[in-house]
């Protein structure tokens, strides 16, 4: 399943976007000044700030409301322990897995000669268009005694490691050879160069994209459904499926978003302070591939293999059942209402996305300040939990306190916007980085009122922004489960519903059209993604 | 051209429900907050469709994920009708004063067995509890006698379950209120080192049948509904009926109820009547689903071993508890 929001163009991403900002900003555009011309930019991005931070005050609430008793006995319990194992060692074991397997396909396809190294690198993103279920329906279609923490571990890094290597191949892409040229006039071989002077550059990398995979296992169902692993978040569903809205439930919920918040923590730990950019006039000299030589077979293998463990067996796997179920799998009237029924939610979701970051993008790049980054950090904090602490929240708070909005259209679309929202507002703020406030100034010069000046101006030339992060939301919602189920309006029945209502029943075979269509349509996307992060990397 | 004309009325469907909200759902027909296997409700939604012209919106989800959420809503909740695969979630909406009473006639349909004293609610359809096993694994005479001996260290590492599950859930209610809850609460424990988990019987009986684990306590009717298709997930399957009035030979009773809070209590008592009728019941003897039918006079699909015969214990419907259930579960770690 995709992003609960950590999004594709990774922390490391966000970072570049923030120095564009910095660097164009104007002397004097201050957060006064911003209260004076735009009061209502303002009020927009804390209602938006607030209404992401309600989950979090949701679990709170309840935690208080429970009472201490009887959120000890919930919480310090053997269940929770053997939870908390899995779900640790789960994070522990894939993580540095996807690492290596990241850096070393990320080097193999930028800075050496390997034959194909462009396609190989668009293989490298594209498993991230085939859901995180369906990695693993497909396998265990194929093994099907495959099940506990191992199994885990293997289809976490298949389906994951893509927004690792996002991020690292986009870093290296941008790094100064000079650098390295001085490691190796030092006297320093290829090996010692890559460890002592390319892995240090690449950290800020390796932080952003671990963390992105860090928080989408511990928000996955689906895939640890298939193969029987037991961590929080299917702890959380059994719970809810077992009573509702009961305490258990949120209390789980509470513990999930502790680790969600430990792994925050060690980023910023691992991260540190040091400084990367490159200083000094002039361009960076662009990069030379190494000569791989007799190492082009290994590399070769490495990549088909991973291609082959990450593309083959789904494709293989889809295309398998689609065979065996024959034409009658393909029942058009049920798929076409639950592809109208998906597409709708995902275009109508990233529109409230891309709406809701407009006013956090907007201030972040003209104004940015210590309100604006107080308000910022709310919503990446609400991006990174888990779609089912969410839609736990959003359920209890509309049946006890809001019930007109309950299983609305309104709510699950609220839901999407608060998952995917930090998505929307990386694409925009890049993009409202580039639009010259200049212009702004001189529609408002022209008489124009503030908010239209804005429209006229920097709104309309943030469209590819804005588009770019409607499809990463939109490709989210479309292959997302957990929450839809819980908050769907009743008659609601996406392509992921369908596709997992149907392999629960074990019919693989009327599971795969639904497969092949998620697939199918998030492949442009995923594209999208790919080409986006190049733009980015300045290529 | 039907495949683009289906996808634009889904979203268009979805978007007039946007934009006129809550208000358009008065004239949509009933919701039917189904727990049942969504095949079975289809069938009967269509059945009851064709003959009313009445247009029923389902809802799928389970047991006891729906009967908390309804007592969440209170009499707000947007359902008409209830059904279930097992009695203890009825018997939570019932506890909770959110049940009308069934309409006579529909009654009438259900022998008193089939029912709760109340008038509350009514079954539907029935399942039976059943120990498959592999066998090639395992001899007849190797078999459990009782559910109760499963917590014996002897079966440890060798049976299977779906916790999770309201159907295993509806197992353990019925073993608390035989047995008492100090005797389940230690059958709990034992099962918790003894059993493997999977999630949904399917996904047991599949794995029995791989020979991944020699048996699993599931209902009848998943080895009948994989035997009608290809068998592909049941040829190495035996069934094995406790019998004997024993915990494991409990029968379910899926029942079926109308909320009191219903805005179409016309429609919605006609649909309860409907499933519980000639119509609906035909549905369970002829269709895939292969459960009980429990309406007077109506017949079982010939493949089943005759609900009489399969010496049932006495479990009163109307006290089954699933809250305490869950707390037990919860409590032994196994939720």
């Amino acid at each position: 399943m995709l992003p609960p929001g950590g999004s594709g163009a990774a922390p490391e991403l966000m970072r570049s976007a923030i120095d564009l900002a910095r660097s164009g900003l104007p002397s004097g555009t201050g957060q006064r000044t911003l209260w004076r011309t735009a009061p209502w930019i303002v009020i927009a991005a804390i209602f938006v700030s607030l209404l992401s931070l309600l989950p979090l005050a949701f679990i709170i609430w309840i935690a208080v409301q429970t009472g201490w008793e009887t959120v000890s006995a919930l919480v310090f319990r053997p269940r929770v322990g053997e939870l908390l194992v899995n779900t640790g060692l789960l994070v522990l074991l894939a993580v540095p897995i996807a690492i290596v397997l990241s850096v070393a396909l990320a080097w193999l396809t930028e800075r050496s000669d390997l034959p194909g190294a462009r396609l190989w690198s668009w293989l490298c993103v594209a498993p991230l268009a085939i859901p995180a279920f369906v990695h693993s329906y497909a396998w265990i279609t194929m093994v099907p005694r495959l099940h506990g923490l191992w199994a885990g571990v293997l289809i976490s890094v298949i389906a994951y490691f893509p927004f690792l290597y996002l991020t690292v191949s986009a870093a290296l892409r941008r790094l100064d050879p000079a650098l390295e040229d001085a490691g190796a006039a030092l006297g320093l071989g290829p090996w010692r160069v890559f460890l002592r002077v390319v892995l240090p550059q690449l950290r800020l990398a390796i932080c952003g994209g671990s963390l992105l995979v860090g928080l989408h296992l511990l928000a996955e169902y689906g895939l640890y459904v298939f193969i029987r692993f037991d961590t929080f978040t299917t702890a959380i569903v059994d719970q809810f499926q077992s009573t509702f809205n009961g305490p258990a439930a949120n209390m789980l919920a509470g513990v999930l978003v502790s680790c969600c918040f430990v792994l925050l923590g060690i980023e910023v730990l691992v991260r540190g302070e040091e400084r990367y950019a490159r200083v000094g006039s002039g361009a960076a000299r662009s990069q030379q591939r190494a000569r791989l030589g007799r190492a082009t077979i290994p590399g070769l293998l490495l990549l088909l293999a991973t291609t082959l463990l990450a593309l083959g067996v789904p494709f293989v796997t889809i295309g398998r059942w689609l065979v065996a179920g024959g034409m009658e799998v393909w029942r058009f009237d049920e798929i076409g209402l639950a592809l109208g029924q998906t597409l709708f939610l995902a275009l109508a979701g990233a529109l409230l996305a891309t709406v809701a970051a407009m006013p956090m993008a907007w201030i972040s790049i003209r104004a940015p300040g210590p309100l604006q980054r107080l308000l910022e950090s709310c919503n990446y904090i609400v991006g990174s939990l888990p779609g089912v602490v969410i839609a736990l929240a959003l359920v209890t708070i509309t049946v006890r306190i809001a019930l007109p909005l309950y299983q609305t259209l309104f709510t699950i679309l609220v839901a999407y916007a608060l998952m995917f929202l930090p998505r929307a507002l990386v694409s925009l703020r890049a993009s409202i980085a580039q639009a010259p406030v200049e212009l702004e100034r001189a529609a408002s010069s022209l008489g124009r009122p503030p908010l239209n000046a804005l429209w006229s101006t920097t709104i309309r030339l943030s469209a590819p922004g804005a588009a770019a992060g409607m499809a990463l939301v939109a490709l989210g919602i479309m292959n997302e489960l957990t929450a839809t189920q819980m908050l769907a309006p009743n008659g609601t029945r996406t392509l992921a519903m369908a596709f997992w209502s149907y392999s629960g029943e074990i019919d693989y075979a009327s599971a795969a059209p639904y497969a092949f269509i998620m697939v199918a349509m998030s492949l442009p996307l995923t594209w999208l993604l790919y080409v986006q992060s190049k733009r980015m990397a300045g290529r | 051209m039907r495949y683009a004309l289906s996808t634009l009325a889904g979203a268009a469907a979805l978007a007039v429900n946007l934009i006129a909200g809550p208000a358009m759902a008065e004239d949509d027909g009933i919701i039917v907050y189904n727990a049942q296997h969504e095949n079975l409700t289809k069938a009967w939604a269509e059945g009851f469709t064709k003959e009313t012209g009445i247009k029923v919106t389902v809802r799928n989800g389970g047991d006891s994920d729906f009967s908390n959420q309804i007592v969440a809503e209170g009499s707000s909740s947007p359902a008409d009708v209830f059904l279930t695969e097992n009695s203890p979630a009825m018997v939570l909406v019932e506890s909770a004063g959110l049940f009308a009473p069934v309409d006579a006639d529909t009654l009438a349909q259900v022998p008193q067995d089939y029912q709760p004293a109340s008038g509350k609610w009514v079954g539907i359809a029935a399942r039976s509890t059943v120990f498959a096993y592999n066998k090639t694994k395992l001899n007849a005479d190797q078999l459990p006698k009782s559910l109760l001996d499963l917590a014996d260290p002897s079966w440890k590492g060798r049976w299977a379950a779906s916790p999770s599950g309201a159907d295993f859930q509806a197992i353990v209610s019925a073993l608390l209120q035989l047995k008492g809850e100090a005797a389940t609460a230690d059958w709990l424990k034992a099962m918790k080192t003894n059993f493997t988990a999977y999630k949904g019987n399917s996904t047991v009986m599949k794995a029995v049948n791989a020979g991944e684990i020699e048996g699993g306590v599931i209902y009848h009717y998943y080895y009948f509904g994989d035997q009608a298709k290809t068998g592909e997930n049941s040829k190495n399957v035996e069934m094995h009926y406790f019998k004997n009035q024993d915990p494991g030979a409990f029968v379910s009773i899926s029942g079926g109820g109308v909320l009191a809070s219903s805005k179409h209590p016309k429609e919605a008592q006609a649909f309860l009547k409907w499933v519980t009728g000639k119509g609906g019941q035909e549905i369970l003897k002829t269709g895939d689903s292969f459960e009980y039918a429990v309406g007077k006079g109506a017949e079982s699909n010939p493949k089943l071993v005759p609900l009489a015969d399969l010496q049932a214990p006495k479990v009163d419907a109307t006290t089954l508890n699933s809250k305490k259930v869950t707390d037990l579960m919860t409590a032994a770690g196994l939720l």
